[in-house]
């Protein structure tokens, strides 16, 4: 104990050393993104053109091009079902992969690793990537975006699940093995009924996710509204182009309206 | 019957948590464990129904020897031995009769378990244990929803559903208010009675475990080192139990009135 003779007048919350070791992080963080502006090749000219620009495409997509509208409509709900059955066929496969991929419930070592295994690889590739790789093995078109984005959604619900998984509340799955149930039967009525709220959370925002991300897999040929996207800038047709663009905004708000009302009634 | 004899659990490379233990229950008996944190009453309960596997020894019941079995043979035994938790270890997002039907999964085709399409007797016996501790009218609520004691009750039930032959329950009332406490204490008593049913009690509160049970086991480091009639447990046996343990937290006789004589 410091013996108080006197009331302290003075208190400072670092001491010099710590002050210091401050000092220098925040040096070190300030230099590596000077590197990064200077390491980079940026065409100044460009970027002070570029208000100029944006006013210039701006007087051509106005007025917005709307004689395309049935197709771009058409194509938009094909857009929507990409990630609808997307989705639906990742929750179901990501289901024994979250299964295999968590800590408490996995059988042994080697499933737990395939589990991680097929995590991983599904979440470090990019949808597009995932999606150009498809085009390759199923050509064009709307197969190929469906793989896609259900091969990136196995990761991404897989993880959230396992992890849900690992946190469940061991207790009652002891008590229901101490009755003589199952292992499946303890998975049904133990471990089930405490994931339920997370997936179907989880569900919900990929599907959310999955509406905007089947949105641009056109841009490489895997079907959905990206394909006349980039047909219209590609002919340099910017009036449609606009009409495709507040057309993909409406669809993006709207899934975002039934998304947060599934959430609201379901959880 | 149940017989333990030379029961020895290790946790990995320590020293034994149980030291080559000895126990006879015969008949209906409700058999309170006391002892001291640490002094392996959790792990006695739990080698018996093998949630905790046995370093060494052998446990029988009703001269079936549960420590010789494995795999579909372990769960058809556990089927006979019904445990009770401190943390009532319910599913809390299932109903209460969807928890209290979890006690015959042991016994239910999977596909009647999981899609819920439990068989007219099972329904009629889980309303009428519901019934007799006080929570039929709960059956279409979800678990989480009761209080400390009602949940507990539900756990009570669940086990009972079971059919079983001996009742393990691990501190049951240590979740729970002095008064619920003593009330789920007399139920255990009275349901040991109607189904002839040998109820074991880990406890920490000696004074009910005096009032509400016909013999004390006192545990010490891995060994029974009492075990007599609840009259039988002196200041001196008490001392020897919880050596280094003050008396403040053993929950003396005198704090607890006997719900009978309230009743009286």
């Amino acid at each position: 104990m410091v013996s108080m003779d006197t009331t302290p007048e003075e208190w400072v919350r670092y001491t010099p050393r710590e002050r210091l070791q401050r000092f220098v992080i925040f040096l070190a963080t300030a230099l590596a993104i000077v590197w990064a502006l200077t390491s980079i090749n940026v065409i100044w000219a460009w970027v002070f053109d570029a208000p100029q620009q944006m006013g210039d495409l701006f007087g051509r997509m106005v007025p917005p091009d709307v004689s395309n509208l049935p197709k771009i409509l058409w194509v938009l709900v094909e857009t929507v079902n990409i990630a609808t059955i997307a989705t639906a066929i990742a929750v179901f496969v990501s289901l024994p992969v979250a299964y295999i991929a968590a800590q408490n419930t996995t059988p042994n070592a080697f499933t737990l690793w395939l589990g991680r295994f097929i995590l991983v690889s599904s979440r470090s590739v990019n949808t597009i990537i995932w999606a150009l790789l498809f085009v390759a093995i199923f050509g064009p078109g709307i197969v190929a975006g469906i793989v896609a984005i259900m091969f990136r959604s196995i990761g991404f619900i897989g993880k959230l699940l396992g992890e849900a998984i690992e946190e469940i509340d061991k207790r009652p799955v002891e008590a229901l093995e101490a009755t003589g149930a199952s292992r499946f039967k303890v998975i049904v009525y133990a471990i089930v009924p405490q994931v339920m709220p997370t997936f179907w959370a989880v569900a919900i925002l990929r599907w959310d996710i999955n509406l905007r991300e089947s949105t641009v897999l056109g841009l490489v040929g895997a079907g959905g509204i990206g394909l006349i996207l980039q047909s219209a800038i590609d002919t340099f047709n910017w009036q449609e182009a606009a009409t495709v663009l507040l057309s993909i905004l409406v669809l993006v708000v709207l899934g975002e309206i039934v998304s947060a009302w599934m959430r609201k009634r379901i959880i | 019957m149940l017989k333990i004899s030379q029961l020895v659990k290790r946790y990995g490379n320590g020293a034994p948590v149980l030291k080559g233990l000895d126990l006879e229950v015969p008949g209906d008996s409700v058999v309170a464990i006391i002892g001291a944190s640490g002094a392996g009453k959790s792990t006695l309960l739990r080698c018996i129904n093998r949630l905790v596997e046995p370093s060494s020894g052998t446990i029988e019941l009703n001269g079936l020897m549960l420590t010789d079995l494995k795999g579909a043979g372990l769960r058809a035994a556990r089927r006979r031995i019904g445990m009770i938790f401190q943390g009532f270890n319910l599913v809390d997002r299932l109903t209460v009769m969807e928890n209290v039907q979890s006690g015959r999964l042991g016994y239910l085709p999977t596909w009647r378990a999981v899609m819920r399409r439990y068989p007219k007797e099972d329904i009629r016996r889980a309303y009428e244990l519901m019934e007799r501790v006080g929570i039929a009218h709960y059956a279409n609520k979800r678990a989480d929803e009761l209080s400390g004691g009602e949940r507990q009750r539900v756990g009570v039930v669940r086990a009972l559903m079971q059919e079983p032959e001996i009742l393990l329950a691990d501190e049951p009332t240590a979740s729970l208010d002095p008064k619920t406490s003593e009330q789920i204490m007399e139920l255990l008593r009275a349901l040991s009675r109607e189904f002839s049913l040998p109820v074991l009690i880990n406890i920490h509160n000696v004074a009910e475990a005096k009032l509400y049970t016909d013999r004390i086991v006192g545990m010490r480091y891995g060994r029974i080192i009492f075990d007599a009639a609840p009259a039988a447990l002196d200041q001196a046996a008490m001392d020897e139990i919880y050596a280094g343990v003050p008396a403040e937290e053993r929950g003396e006789m005198g704090n607890v009135t006997p719900l009978r004589a309230k009743n009286a």
